[in-house]
């Protein structure tokens, strides 16, 4: 277990077994998302009283979905970093944040598209959307604040607080917000409220989810190997890879 | 030679308690601000023309100040508090006085907690003094101005123990004024969120109590928690020049 644990440690381990799993995680995420969204928009039947505009969740509520987790990862990271000093988890911080930050739009956008022909506006001061909305801003910050520090270490550390401090906010900003919403706005909008979804719908929503997260994980692992690489640019490893692969 | 003339090297004293050296960080905080009246006054001009930049430039109508008021005075006090956080550990960082801060051997989160204390002293509690006037100049009613002080009495301390945080990451570091607004102003939009629903609560004739007593519990939050965050953060920005 621990052999495991200070391996995961070392950029060098791990670039070489992400470079193994990632055609895997390539292939099965795209396999995924393409079964969820071609079953979702082609084949699923429509809903009773949306009629076909629903069929946008099968995009929006995997990228929501993996928006919020992924902060919830990067905090798991971040406590890695500052407990445990592993390289490989600040690498991961600085790798995910603007993938978070990306899917945090397009699920904003999704959801403004959606929300059109639905509630027949593009935004609303809805609770989940200005939660949504302010994750984006938490996302904005942890990539500014990273950009703005030149050292890495202290950056890694600085960044690893700041995503706790706002882990410790999440669910304080989401229960205001409701609060707030309910207090201000009567709910003359509301999603219709499906109690059970039927299996053809729901299925290939999970389908698109565990394919947008395979996806996410070969994003973040590339995305990890490029900076493993321009961290670790000077060590014998990486020139001896790099001439390699240039002979 | 003689062992009497030696200098007498006297055995180090960690005598000082904790308490005591809050007390010195938080007396000498407001002696050194005091020597600079015009950086007290700074954030308080603010506060007074955002506010007046609402009537100007939205509507002078007593109905929407009525309605806008307290949501205007709060986000003024928010933005003016944001303003004065720069200044919080700036001085002190730039003549290496912070560094003998962390040095000391009382724990560092309680120094950070005095510091943050006499900030709140400096910009927080002249706002909340301020309010009834401006509160009258947006129209509010004697009732929604009580209202509206107790949330800032509450409230700006938070927002100043919060700040801290980002003033700690934000340390030394280029544009460290528009980072810093980035990093925290998402985190205080529950503190605004119940500072002004308490007061429109108070304006619809509900009882307080509860919102009240949610924003004590922010604040009793952040006395425990933020100080913590920002001694880290403090030693990071330390060890980053």
């Amino acid at each position: 277990m621990w052999q495991w644990f200070h391996k995961l440690g070392s950029p060098k381990w791990f670039f070489g077994i992400a470079t193994r799993f990632m055609p895997w995680l390539l292939i099965l995420g795209l396999g995924l998302l393409a079964a969820g969204i071609v079953w979702g928009l082609a084949f699923a039947p429509k809903d009773y009283l949306q009629g076909n505009s629903y069929r946008i969740i099968f995009i929006h509520v995997p990228t929501a979905f993996i928006a919020q987790s992924a902060y919830i990862m990067m905090a798991v990271a971040a406590v890695v970093t500052l407990v445990w000093r592993m390289k490989l988890a600040d690498v991961f911080v600085k790798a995910v944040a603007p993938v978070g930050l990306v899917l945090t739009f397009l699920s904003l956008f999704t959801g403004a598209v959606w929300g059109k022909p639905t509630w027949g506006t593009w935004w609303i001061w809805d609770a989940r959307l200005t939660s949504m909305l302010i994750l984006l801003f938490l996302y904005g910050g942890v990539i500014a604040l990273d950009r703005a520090i030149n050292d890495e270490k202290s950056a890694a550390r600085a960044v690893a607080v700041l995503v706790l401090v706002g882990v410790v906010n999440i669910p304080i900003i989401k229960y205001s917000v409701e609060w707030w919403n309910t207090l201000h706005q009567p709910a003359t909008f509301k999603l219709t409220e499906k109690p059970s979804m039927p299996a053809e719908m729901w299925v290939p929503l999970v389908l698109s989810i565990l394919g947008l997260y395979l996806l996410f994980g070969w994003l973040a692992c590339l995305r990890m190997q490029t900076e493993i690489l321009q961290r670790e640019q000077r060590t014998k490893w990486v020139r001896e890879m790099i001439t390699a692969g240039r002979s | 030679m003689n062992a009497d003339a030696r200098p007498v090297i006297k055995p180090i004293r960690n005598g000082v308690g904790a308490f005591a050296a809050m007390k010195a960080v938080f007396a000498r905080d407001l002696k050194v601000a005091f020597r600079q009246k015009q950086d007290l006054l700074n954030p308080l001009l603010f506060f007074v023309m955002v506010v007046s930049l609402f009537p100007l430039g939205v509507s002078p109508e007593v109905s929407f100040l009525r309605e806008a008021g307290a949501g205007i005075l709060w986000v003024a006090a928010l933005l003016s508090v944001l303003l004065s956080l720069d200044h919080l550990f700036r001085h002190d960082f730039d003549d290496g006085t912070l560094e003998q801060l962390v040095l000391q051997p009382q724990p560092l989160f309680l120094l950070v907690l005095a510091k943050t204390l006499a900030h709140w002293m400096l910009t927080g509690l002249p706002l909340v003094l301020l309010t009834p006037v401006l509160g009258v100049m947006v129209h509010q009613e004697g009732n929604s101005i009580a209202v509206l002080c107790l949330t800032l009495l509450i409230g700006t301390p938070v927002l100043s123990l919060i700040g801290a945080i980002g003033a700690a990451l934000t340390l030394g570091l280029r544009s460290a004024g528009v980072l810093l607004s980035l990093l925290i102003i998402p985190l205080y939009i529950p503190v605004l969120i119940f500072g002004t629903g308490t007061v429109a609560a108070a304006a619809d004739g509900a009882s307080v109590g509860a919102y009240v007593a949610l924003m004590a519990a922010f604040l009793v939050l952040a006395v425990t928690l933020a100080p913590f965050a920002a001694a880290a953060a403090l030693r990071i920005s330390l060890s980053n020049g």
